[in-house]
């Protein structure tokens, strides 16, 4: 059934299915995962690095872009998929711009989200186009100071979450957020930093290496992170599992 | 009558710009910033018909700020003197063109200091010193009086004390 429904992507299927958007969002499974946290004076947005190929110059691949001085945003896509990102991107920091010069004031993580979904949904119901293979993880601060946490899929849904996952085994990070996600492990921003490298460990492989980390700070712009800055939160986060695993393995022998 | 004033040191540019907005022969506001900051070391000095002058400074700071999330990094001032330029010179034949005299000052981390000289017709000199207007303090028909002064060098703008010579 579903062969004759998915070729053009403004045909609904007979059981209601849009099949190129659902395929889309089969895409985005594959893409390499990012994580959002949303503390109370920081946002964290964390996303899995594949390891370049030899010749290839490190730097060129970045997964976390800033849309303005107070919001940026992570993706997940088929591997890789910056192309269609760079579009996103692109309208969204224009929007912002724009917005500011109408009426003179920053845009909220609302108003941004809310374009760049508007402008995937356009691109589910148009003639002759795809949808765009990413989901995007949003966050920043808006001008009153409220954190906030975005997430948008190909269909161009989007809605607000505390902690959130996306691409491949976005699943078992989720559920790790879950069980992780409380008030006291986000009561610091170093806590909700550490929050977000515990929930991408759970999946990367290679540990710190693989893990590009940007926060934003209430009134502060956009800052990445070194991998040097991660590779000591990672150190300290493997040695507070020792420990708990050492009080552990004491109250079993007492 | 707006004045608009630059000159360019060893290591930074000064300016200075009238306070005044008026309304042929009222005087609406005698405290106006006539300075746009493009970027952290750049000011757009704008003066010339009323909403001209905020209407194209602002589109010239949020296209900057727009080079600057795009790229990454700001544009230079020499660079962001020729995109202004290109804009008026692009506006002045349509049938909307701006009437705006310009001064842009800005601090170059490799070329150091810089002020550029542009008018209502897009021309565009790079200048050790230039000015708009008459500035005359005491022969003058309307006397200024205050101005808002500002220096830029590598650490960024700064503000410097109001003048105020008119009030006498």
């Amino acid at each position: 059934m579903a062969a004759r429904y998915d070729r053009a992507i403004t045909v609904f299927s007979p059981d209601g299915h849009l099949f190129q958007v659902e395929y889309a969002q089969e895409a985005v499974k594959k893409g390499s995962t990012a994580v959002g946290i949303r503390g109370k004076d920081i946002v964290v947005l964390g996303v899995e690095k594949k390891s370049v190929a030899k010749l290839q110059e490190e730097r060129t691949v970045r997964k976390i872009c800033a849309l303005d001085e107070h919001v940026c945003m992570a993706f997940a896509g088929i591997p890789d998929n910056t192309a269609d990102a760079r579009i996103v991107i692109n309208r969204a920091r224009v929007e912002c711009q724009s917005h500011r010069l109408t009426v003179e004031d920053p845009v909220t993580v609302e108003y941004i989200t809310r374009y760049i979904a508007t402008l995937k949904q356009r691109y589910t119901q148009s003639n002759g186009r795809r949808p765009f293979g990413i989901s995007a993880l949003i966050v920043g601060f808006d001008y009153d100071g409220t954190p906030r946490l975005y997430q948008t899929d190909p269909s161009g849904t989007y809605h607000a979450w505390k902690a959130n996952a996306i691409g491949r085994s976005a699943k078992t990070v989720r559920e790790f957020l879950e069980k992780n996600y409380t008030e006291e492990a986000i009561a610091g921003d170093n806590e909700a930093i550490k929050l977000a490298i515990k929930a991408l460990l759970e999946v990367v492989q290679s540990g710190g290496k693989n893990i590009e980390l940007a926060v934003i700070r209430r009134n502060q712009p956009l800052k990445i992170l070194e991998s040097k800055e991660i590779e000591t939160l990672v150190t300290e986060i493997e040695k507070e599992k020792e420990e708990e695993a050492e009080k552990k393995k004491q109250k079993k022998s007492t | 009558m707006e004045y608009l004033i630059g000159i360019q040191g060893p290591d930074f540019v000064l300016v200075a710009a009238d306070n005044v907005a008026a309304s042929s022969i009222i005087q609406m506001k005698h405290d106006y910033d006539k300075m746009f900051k493009l970027s952290e070391k750049i000011l757009l000095l704008c003066v010339g018909e009323a909403g001209d002058t905020v209407q194209f400074a602002e589109y010239i700071q949020k296209n900057v700020q727009l080079y600057k999330m795009r790229n990454g990094y700001e544009l230079s001032p020499a660079a962001a003197a020729n995109f202004t330029r290109k804009n008026l010179a692009d506006y002045l034949r349509s049938r909307t063109p701006y009437h705006v005299n310009l001064l842009l000052a800005g601090y170059d981390d490799t070329d150091g200091p810089g002020l550029y000289y542009m008018d209502y017709l897009s021309s565009l000199a790079k200048a050790p010193f230039a000015a708009h207007g008459y500035g005359l303090n005491k022969r003058f028909i309307l006397n200024l009086p205050s101005f808002t002064v500002r220096l830029i060098d590598k650490e960024g703008i700064h503000d410097l004390e109001k003048l105020t010579l008119g009030t006498k």
